[in-house]
């Protein structure tokens, strides 16, 4: 809804008046919008600052911006610096009606523009910002479908071989001769973490083979729902390698939320039970190279994998296998060949694929704009760079 | 009480750190202190924060609120063996769900953003200034374009790692580690500020060797 314009009249100030007043030309041609594509809750104040808003020598010392909520008393909003010209006002509803003016103050005057009209803001449904990265989530999207289909008729996807994915039956065996138990550790986030997510994953596959060997596993976890999930995730299992029997809850266990308090009962855990194999799977912080020294001392064979680059370093250095960032994602898709995961994997290498075809051509484009700068290059680079460039 | 304080967390810090010896009774009884207070801690915490402070306040404005509760009242259901499958329900929606919103996400910020960030002249300050750049921004330049490229080639799993492919994979991993390296240097670093930490509370806050 549009109110039209009208002038108003300046709020008091506590400007002192000085002997000599230095009079200042207004703010001109103020106009508010609406801010595209979002929630209904910004509006954009624009103007074309004060004739006397000059770099050197200018009279202007501040801008003061004013907002009418509904018709109402306009009250002060915002301050800005000389110069200024636009304002994004946030936080705001989009059943109230609001309205600027744009005071510039001298040091002992000032200049008010007239006011805005009253708008509302309004909520887009679709952000069009988001439509190059929606068109490439759409290629993915397809290539993963397209992938999981031809996997599903019989043909066999190639996946590279990953070393640490490698060893986790030979670690699960070392368990079972040992007769020892499996400690996995899946981080201390919750389901609200992929890394978790990806944890639990590899768990279902895990625990398929400890339960086709009749090896013990133990999982202390930091978050209950992690607990319910792995809980699941490993019952599952049982049943379908035909052993519910074997199951019971005991094999997860929740022991506290408290970082450092659930890392002190891990290393407790450690070195009295010694097991001989040791998942470190998911999101870890400042506890990784504690959990990870702890089972190297007790002489386990560990396999940790994270997606935080601060913390992969600790496990590289300690433990015996590790999957970097994406490797832990691919994990489940590799141990389990399943058509659905390797559809996704292969999905995400298309994804990749446009990546590296686009960094290559792209830096290939700007280094040889950089000298030529034909306009043919230019268009296309700019193409390149409006397509990967996401603003919200 | 002030001293009872001061000496308890001595005694508890002792108790901990006796662990680098080996495990004993009393990093057992400090790791029970430790556990017990921490699970109990966090109860009432969760309690209060997202019970009370988020639903039970937030429900009369926000009737989406019911949404959550009933999710959690579901998970609850775990007790009663007969329906306990209906607790499935809630983490389906939540695995779901984390999925769906991480997916865009992690889209935007590790791929869209970091091509963008990637695509600039390797010799140049800037578009149309010819070869100007100095040694150090060429080199800053390549090692960005370089270290980026071989490290997604080392991430597709599409390809054996052979030949040519093999190679740029094997300068990929090469740079993944050197940045590995650097991080750990880093981080070690503000680990042995955390250990200074506790010294310098058993030194000058418990015993009073420090001034």
């Amino acid at each position: 809804m549009v109110v039209p314009a009208r002038a108003v009249p300046e709020p008091a100030d506590s400007l002192k008046a000085d002997s000599v007043e230095i009079i200042i030309a207004p703010p001109t041609s103020p106009v508010v919008s609406d801010f595209k594509y979002d929630d209904g809750n910004s509006l954009i104040l624009t103007w074309v600052p004060s004739i006397d808003d000059l770099p050197v020598g200018g009279k202007v010392l501040s801008y003061h911006i004013f907002r009418s909520d509904n018709g109402g008393e306009a009250k002060k909003i915002a301050e800005l610096i000389p110069g200024a010209n636009y304002y994004k006002d946030e936080d705001l509803y989009s059943d109230t009606n609001y309205a600027y003016h744009v005071v510039a103050l001298s040091s002992n005057s000032r200049a008010a523009s007239f006011q805005t009209a009253s708008i509302r803001p309004q909520r887009e449904w679709v952000n069009l910002n988001l439509k190059y990265l929606f068109f490439i989530a759409l290629i993915i999207a397809a290539s993963v479908i397209y992938f999981i289909e031809t996997a599903k008729r019989g043909k066999k996807l190639f996946v590279r071989k990953i070393a640490g994915l490698e060893a986790v039956d030979e670690a699960i065996g070392r368990a079972t001769e040992m007769g020892r138990t499996i400690l996995f550790i899946p981080g201390i986030h919750d389901m609200d973490d992929v890394q978790t997510l990806a944890a639990i994953t590899i768990l279902g596959r895990v625990s398929r083979v400890v339960a086709d060997y009749d090896t013990k596993i133990r999982m202390p976890v930091a978050r209950s729902l992690v607990m319910t999930a792995a809980r699941e995730t490993i019952k599952a299992s049982y049943m379908s390698a035909g052993r519910p029997d074997a199951y019971n809850d005991d094999m997860v266990n929740y022991v506290t939320d408290e970082q450092f308090g659930y890392v002190a009962a891990v290393d407790g855990i450690m070195v009295r039970e010694k097991p001989a194999t040791i998942f470190l799977l998911g999101a870890f912080f400042a506890e990784s190279l504690i959990l990870a020294e702890t089972g190297n001392s007790v002489g386990a064979i560990q396999i940790a994998g994270t997606a935080r680059p601060a913390q992969l370093p600790f496990f590289i250095a300690a433990c015996d296998f590790t999957l970097i960032g994406e490797e832990l994602f691919a994990a489940s898709a590799y141990l389990s060949g399943e058509p659905k995961q390797l559809g996704s994997l292969k999905g995400q290498d298309v994804g990749k694929g446009i990546a590296m075809l686009a960094i290559l051509l792209g830096v290939l484009l700007s280094t040889i704009a950089a000298v030529g700068d034909t306009e043919t290059i230019t268009d296309i680079l700019n193409f390149i760079t409006r397509v990967f460039t996401v603003t919200n | 009480m002030e001293h009872f304080a001061l000496w308890l967390a001595a005694f508890l810090t002792l108790g901990i750190i006796s662990f680098l010896y080996k495990d004993n009774a009393w990093y057992k009884l400090t790791e029970a202190i430790f556990v017990g207070l921490s699970a109990g801690y966090w109860f009432v915490t969760l309690f209060w924060d997202n019970f009370y402070g988020k639903f039970w306040i937030g429900k009369g404005e926000h009737a989406y609120l019911y949404v959550g509760a009933f999710l959690g009242l579901l998970m609850l259901l775990r007790l009663i063996p007969k329906i306990g499958w209906i607790s499935r329900w809630p983490l389906s929606f939540i695995v779901g769900a984390t999925s769906g919103l991480w997916l865009i996400n992690y889209f935007s910020s590790n791929i869209m953003k970091q091509v963008q960030a990637t695509i600039f002249p390797l010799f140049s300050s800037q578009y149309g200034a010819g070869f100007d750049a100095g040694a150090a921004t060429v080199i800053g330049n390549l090692v960005i374009f370089l270290g980026t490229f071989t490290g997604l080639v080392y991430f597709f799993f599409s390809k054996e790692h052979k030949g040519a492919f093999g190679y740029t994979a094997k300068v990929g991993i090469w740079v993944i580690m050197i940045t590995f390296g650097a991080s750990f240097g880093y981080t070690v670093m503000s680990r042995m500020s955390l250990f200074i930490g506790r010294i310098d509370f058993l030194l000058s806050d418990w015993l009073g060797m420090i001034l």
